[in-house]
């Protein structure tokens, strides 16, 4: 529906049309210019992934599916993989709610006050993921600011279990990834044209009638681009929910490192990556059937 | 639908508004009167605060001071989404998310208007603007005449009694454009709405309006009929930006002698005090002095300086005796070679009093 339509290419348009000897070299010349980047992609990106895929269908004796089996056997697969893709979810959601009203008053703010705003959506991204999670760890823990601030006010008797569980990790990953989800909703934003909300008001229509029918659906792009975004990051995090799920949230991530650093186990923690992988595929590509892909990744 | 279908025709008074941005002021003291049912063009050069005043009128900028009514009723402070005003925007704003049918109804569905009577409005408006069975198209699929077409049909849907027009043909081709401008003449006197069109084409002005408005700085300069707006403009600023005049500097010698270059003219029309006047000569006015020239016409001798053909006429510049340079149109046709002078030759030239303006400097 928020699908920019593009025109039609005329018949005689740049798709059928043959090359030119001189379009011909100019290729052949970018191509050649392209070399190195090529091959460092593929000694780097390509070849790694070949090698993960080969050996996720390695067993003791050669050729064999026992990892991917596992998936259908271990528990602990599963629930990981459910526990993994619920906090994602969470984030997401959390993200989109808090982001949105963010990049929205970005969006309408004017002179110095759209740096600022991005500017301290931006902070978090100047610190390292392993401060900002020890920082979480200090506000969160039992004696920690947010519990004796609300001991303080009266609000709770006992300190509140906010840390080394689903609830510090969401929070702190939240927190990291908030900027991936209002920098594409701000330019998403930025490219509604203000006359339509002015044409919105002058045809009747009342401010929330023109936010929800012409400013919202025209946002969408960016709401798309924003959530896969944070929920492609999330199914992958480390560090924090390492550092501040306690042992008691075992994420996809985790799932990889314990079968390598404890077991040993290459071939598991590669089978374990490739479906990963492949559902992150899969969500970009349903993403993509809704809006293009570049919008996605923001280069357009 | 005809005019009498439209019964509550309503006036538009603006009194004394005024917008300052920071020491800027974008409008200076304006007061214009909308007569009901009248087509009134709001003309002047770019920057000159044309969309200022439409803003005003549709409640998106709001006055420093001063008032505005609409009919007896006071809008100064109104909300936009209240006051009923129908307007077409310089871009159209078109909601690219939705079919022409969606854009056309989003009135009605803003008032809240039962959905049963939707189709029957929407097959109405887009009659009008002979756009049937567009409904369901993108927007993205449609030219820039039909994209204005879909504007204008979305701002008459709810029958408003003013309608705002913000250089609704400008991003339009020539040919288009003039098309246009005989369909929005007629739609008016079918509609029996006020109009307020705004637009820096003089001769698009000149052409749809019944009256206009000329604009600089901020400031109303003339409100007049597009005939008395070309035929006696009140300053030098107007008598430049309508049509093709030339100014000459003049002096004045009583109320109907003026002195050109040392030599008296008369004019039939009242003779301005002051310094600063200028002669307001239109090219279609001068005449070659010949046998049917009228006796009490001035007359201008001068050399043919050049010659351009331009397919319908002939344009020919001439340098008057006293230096100043003016040109003429002669028609391309029998008579008109006949009479066709050559670069280098003599002419005398033939102004009416009845055609000899004068002009101060712009206030
Ligand atoms: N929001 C604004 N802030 C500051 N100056 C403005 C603003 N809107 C318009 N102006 C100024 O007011 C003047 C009149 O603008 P406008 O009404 O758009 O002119 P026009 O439509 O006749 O071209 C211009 O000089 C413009 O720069
Ligand atoms: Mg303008």
């Amino acid at each position: 529906m928020v699908r920019p339509r593009r025109p039609v290419p005329a018949a005689d348009g740049p798709m059928t049309h043959t090359l030119t000897p001189e379009e011909r070299r100019e290729r052949r010349l970018i191509l050649a210019l392209l070399t190195p980047a090529l091959a460092v992609v593929g000694v780097l990106l390509i070849a790694p992934l070949i090698w993960m895929g080969w050996q996720s269908f390695q067993g003791p004796d050669g050729f064999s599916l026992m990892h991917y089996q596992r998936f259908l056997t271990d528990s602990v697969y599963l629930s990981s993989f459910i526990q993994t893709f619920r906090i994602a979810f969470v984030v997401t959601l959390a993200a989109l709610l808090i982001g949105y009203p963010i990049a929205y008053v970005a969006a309408k703010s004017e002179g110095i006050w759209p740096p600022i705003i991005l500017g301290m959506v931006l902070v978090p991204f100047w610190t390292s993921v392993l401060v900002r999670a020890y920082a979480w760890l200090i506000l969160l823990q039992r004696r920690g600011i947010v519990n004796s601030a609300l001991q303080d006010l009266g609000l709770i008797d006992r300190p509140l279990l906010l840390v080394n569980n689903e609830f510090g990790t969401t929070m702190a990953t939240l927190h990291i990834l908030l900027p991936f989800m209002v920098l594409p909703l701000y330019a998403a934003m930025k490219k509604i044209p203000a006359e339509l909300e002015t044409a919105g008001a002058s045809l009747g229509g009342n401010g929330w009638l023109v936010f929800r029918s012409i400013y919202l659906p025209l946002s969408l792009p960016g709401v798309i681009a924003g959530s896969v975004l944070v929920f492609v990051l999330t199914l992958g995090f480390y560090i924090t929910p390492e550092l501040l799920g306690g042992g008691r949230t075992f994420l996809v991530s985790m799932l990889v490192s314990r079968n390598i650093e404890l077991y040993n186990e290459w071939g598991a923690a590669s089978s374990i990556s490739v479906v990963l992988l492949l559902v992150v595929f899969a969500i970009f590509r349903l993403a993509s059937m809704l809006i293009p892909f570049e919008r996605i990744m923001g280069t357009k | 639908m005809d005019a009498s279908s439209h019964p509550h025709q309503v006036g538009v008074t603006i009194r004394n508004a005024v917008k300052r941005y920071g020491s800027f002021n974008a409008l200076n003291d304006v007061s214009l009167d909308v007569a009901p049912g009248e087509f009134l063009s709001i003309l002047g050069p770019s920057g000159s605060g044309k969309t200022t005043l439409l803003g005003l009128l549709g409640g998106f900028v709001q006055p420093t001071s001063g008032s505005i009514h609409l009919g007896a009723t006071d809008i100064t402070h109104m909300p936009p989404h209240k006051r009923d005003i129908g307007i077409v925007f310089q871009n159209y704003a078109l909601f690219p998310h939705m079919t022409v049918g969606q854009n056309i109804t989003f009135p009605l569905r803003a008032r809240h208007m039962p959905k049963a009577d939707w189709p029957a409005r929407l097959e109405a408006a887009l009659a009008m603007v002979e756009l049937s069975g567009y409904a369901d198209r993108s927007i993205a699929a449609l030219s820039g005449g039909q994209r204005q077409r879909v504007a204008l049909a979305r701002a008459m849907i709810f029958e408003p009694r003013l309608i705002l027009m913000d250089e609704p043909l400008s991003a339009l081709d020539k040919q288009l454009r003039e098309t246009m401008q005989l369909e929005l003449k007629d739609l008016h006197a079918k509609l029996g709405a006020t109009i307020i069109y705004v637009t820096h084409d003089q001769r698009e002005a000149l052409t749809m309006s019944d009256r206009i408005a000329v604009m600089k700085d901020g400031k109303l300069v003339q409100v007049d009929s597009p005939r008395t707006l070309h035929d006696r403009p009140a300053n030098a600023f107007v008598a430049s930006f309508i049509g093709e005049a030339m100014l000459l500097p003049v002096a004045r010698q009583d109320a109907g002698i003026l002195t050109l270059s040392g030599k008296a003219l008369r004019s039939a029309h009242a003779i301005p005090a002051g310094k600063d006047l200028f002669l307001t000569v239109h090219s279609e006015k001068l005449t070659l002095a010949g046998p049917s020239t009228a006796p009490e016409a001035n007359l201008l001798p001068g050399t043919v300086s050049s010659t351009v053909y331009q397919g319908e006429s002939v344009r020919i510049f001439v340098t008057l005796d006293g230096g100043h340079a003016v040109s003429l149109r002669l028609p391309s046709n029998h008579s008109g070679w006949q009479i066709m002078p050559e670069r280098g030759q003599a002419v005398t030239l033939a102004l009416h009093p009845d055609d000899t303006i004068v002009v101060p400097q712009a206030a």
